[in-house]
């Protein structure tokens, strides 16, 4: 007892973090979920987005009658993008099928069509998609171009062939409806990494403080010299080593599951993680002094948690977002996370050239930190 | 010699709202003393040790315990003092090693395995070492709790119902080690209800609703309550006891196994009323007052004094 008692004490620091791992590993179900958590998630996301999608219903209205009409009427069946449900007479029906969802693309075969391929000026074919879920659209509309000039190729032969000089002797005009920003793939897995880490990070904390409250242990602790900081960072050294767990199962899923290429460097990200994860578990600990249950602390953690998904460009654009969306978003770490790791796996980034976004997060960590010991409560007044 | 001061503490009150949970109380405690606390359940009992603690600030009042600024030191107290809340307050996921190696740390005790050790070996708990704390009976809970709560080598204990709910042969080791302690010169403030336990103490103080009514040792509490006691023996002391309960100077009547125990503070009215039922069948002989009676007395005024006020 030579140190002051108000001076921090690493010893008394290291007994809360040494209580924290073997309460953690007591608690298999707990422990499960941290584990749980990123594998069902990776594998939701993960394949409901990464496989491009096949057999969408599409409906074709041909104004045109012809040979080359109907090749690509037979290509289009053939191919495993589209399946041809629908055969139209008029566009209206067409426009009230993608409304309701009947079909995700109307093509149209506009008349003269192959009067306009003949003469060798570049003919155009409608494609109205519905684009409202992006990720399923995307893939088929590119496999598209390609299905239409297999089709006309096989019949531009003979004097014809000059045709098939390019550019395509077809040309597809695509209308996408409802949604016209489109988003790639890859974004999503290394995207998760950040919702992960938020989602489990924050809620785990967030019951640190109100389950002692709640066990009465609180009360005990409370006689004790054990001082604010103590057991705040007590608390947060543990679920670190967790959250690093999480990282490294969403990175090898992300390699070697989904093949996300990762241009940048590993320890690199490991590295910068580090900031985010003391910053999610931060939030988590400032909830658990403000809530005055554990139920309570876990609505905190999800009024929490769904700005950091929907506002940090996780699931928008960041940039289509209106101002006070991106003035939100600009403050939880999660968006500048999502920058990082986007720039370090898909960009090969280094540090100096992501460096900004780290100040927003670091700022953020101090401001809830201090937000935390405010709040914790040295007695039971 | 007098032994040194521990606590002392005057005028120190708590308002939850507007109610007055601790009047004004004055206590002085020495070294080595066990310190009884009694009153009824809602007395103020447990804020007062949560405020000598420094878990509650008091509202007003002054004084010092361990010869610290109760108000200003609080940091400084919480070093020297062992706390058992009354609910069993360590980590149930935790096993007796765990938890005591915890306390341990926290306090920073030098030698820790050594401290844990003679702590294990102290309450004999040798045999639950590895067991989770949650899984401990009634009892076992609170030896830990002690053997916790002492692991710093406090100055001074302070024991919120430690007993409460703990079976009798329990309760008897659990006091011989406090006793045991106090021969050390650890001083203990322990908070009970029962009262073969207040006897068991050096000194007492009994509350109710924030006041502190009587004070000192089991003999001087009696002594100052000036209850007269006569026991009765005999046929149908239910009947009789219905009879006696109304009559003038009769402030209690309990049936104490075949007897029958009526007390009153006005001796005179009492032996009075008495008068007209001694040529039954029925014998009387004047008793000690037992401590239980002076409690009930004590409550039962208070609170009339209580009604009174509200009225």
């Amino acid at each position: 007892m030579k140190d002051s008692p108000n001076r921090f004490s690493v010893g008394r620091f290291w007994a809360m973090v040494l209580k924290e791992f073997v309460q953690m590993r007591r608690d298999r179900l707990t422990f499960g979920m941290m584990v749980g958590i990123p594998l069902m998630q990776l594998i939701i996301f993960g394949y409901a987005i990464n496989n491009d999608p096949r057999h969408l219903p599409m409906a074709v209205l041909s104004l045109d009658n012809s040979p080359f009409s109907r090749a690509i009427v037979a290509g289009l069946q053939t191919s495993e993008y589209f399946d041809l449900t629908h055969h139209l007479a008029d566009a209206a029906t067409g426009d009230q099928l993608l409304q309701t969802g009947d079909v995700q693309f109307v093509l149209t075969i506009p008349a003269g069509f192959s009067r306009d391929l003949l003469r060798g000026e570049q003919s155009s074919l409608l494609l109205q998609a519905d684009a409202a879920d992006p990720a399923a659209t995307s893939f088929a509309m590119s496999a598209l171009d390609a299905i239409v000039r297999q089709s006309l190729d096989r019949d531009l032969t003979g004097p014809l062939v000059s045709l098939r000089a390019t550019p395509a002797p077809a040309q597809t005009i695509i209308h996408r409806l409802y949604n016209p920003e489109i988003q790639t793939s890859y974004n999503i897995v290394p995207g998760l990494m950040g919702v992960v880490l938020t989602m489990t990070m924050v809620v785990i904390t967030s019951l640190a403080i109100t389950r002692e409250h709640e066990r009465g242990t609180m009360e005990n602790l409370l006689c004790t010299p054990v001082r604010p900081l103590e057991v705040l960072l007590g608390k947060i050294v543990p679920y670190i080593v967790v959250g690093y767990i999480q990282m490294g199962l969403i990175l090898v899923a992300a390699v070697f599951l989904f093949k996300v290429p990762v241009h940048g460097s590993i320890p690199l990200l490991l590295g910068v993680s580090f900031l985010f994860i003391a910053a999610n578990l931060a939030v988590g600990v400032t909830f658990s002094t403000i809530a005055s249950n554990q139920l309570q602390a876990v609505q905190m953690a999800f009024f929490f948690f769904l700005p950091s998904i929907l506002l940090s460009g996780f699931m928008f654009p960041f940039r289509g977002m209106p101002e006070w969306a991106q003035g939100i978003g600009y403050v939880l770490p999660n968006t500048h996370f999502l920058r990082i790791v986007r720039a370090i796996t898909l960009k090969g980034a280094t540090l100096p050239e992501f460096a900004p976004e780290l100040l927003p997060m670091a700022v953020f960590l101090v401001a809830v930190l201090v937000v935390a010991l405010k709040r914790y409560r040295k007695t039971l007044d | 010699m007098i032994a040194p001061t521990i606590i002392d503490v005057q005028g120190v009150t708590k308002r939850f709202g507007n109610k007055t949970v601790v009047n004004a109380l004055s206590l002085t405690v020495r070294q080595g003393e066990i310190f009884g606390f009694l009153g009824p359940n809602g007395s103020g009992k447990t804020t007062f040790i949560r405020m000598l603690c420094g878990l509650l600030t008091p509202d007003a009042g002054e004084g010092t315990c361990l010869g610290l600024n109760v108000r200003t030191q609080a940091e400084a107290i919480k070093r020297q003092v062992g706390y058992m809340a009354q609910k069993f307050s360590l980590y149930t996921d935790l096993t007796v090693r765990e938890n005591l190696d915890f306390m341990a740390r926290i306090y920073g005790v030098p030698k820790r395995r050594a401290a844990v050790a003679q702590a294990i070996e102290f309450m004999q708990l040798g045999p639950y070492v590895g067991q989770l704390a949650g899984t401990l009976s009634g009892g076992w809970k609170q030896r830990l709790a002690l053997a916790a709560s002492c692991i710093h080598r406090p100055a001074l204990l302070l024991l919120d119902e430690p007993t409460a709910g703990v079976d009798p042969k329990a309760r008897r080791d659990f006091w011989d080690a406090v006793h045991v302690l106090a021969a050390q010169g650890i001083t203990s403030l322990i908070t009970t209800h029962y009262m073969d336990e207040a006897e068991r103490c050096h000194r007492l103080a009994y509350i109710a609703y924030g006041n502190l009514l009587a004070q000192g040792t089991v003999k001087e509490v009696v002594a100052a309550s000036s209850l007269t006691t006569w026991e009765i023996t005999g046929p149908d002391l239910y009947e009789l006891a219905a009879r006696l309960r109304d009559l003038p100077g009769v402030d209690q009547v309990a049936p104490f196994g075949t007897t029958l125990h009526v007390s009153g503070v006005d001796a005179t009215a009492l032996g009075q009323s008495l008068a007209p039922f001694r040529q039954g069948p029925h014998r009387f002989a004047a008793v000690e007052t037992s401590l239980e009676e002076v409690f009930i007395s004590l409550m039962t005024a208070s609170q009339q004094g209580q009604t009174r006020e509200a009225a």
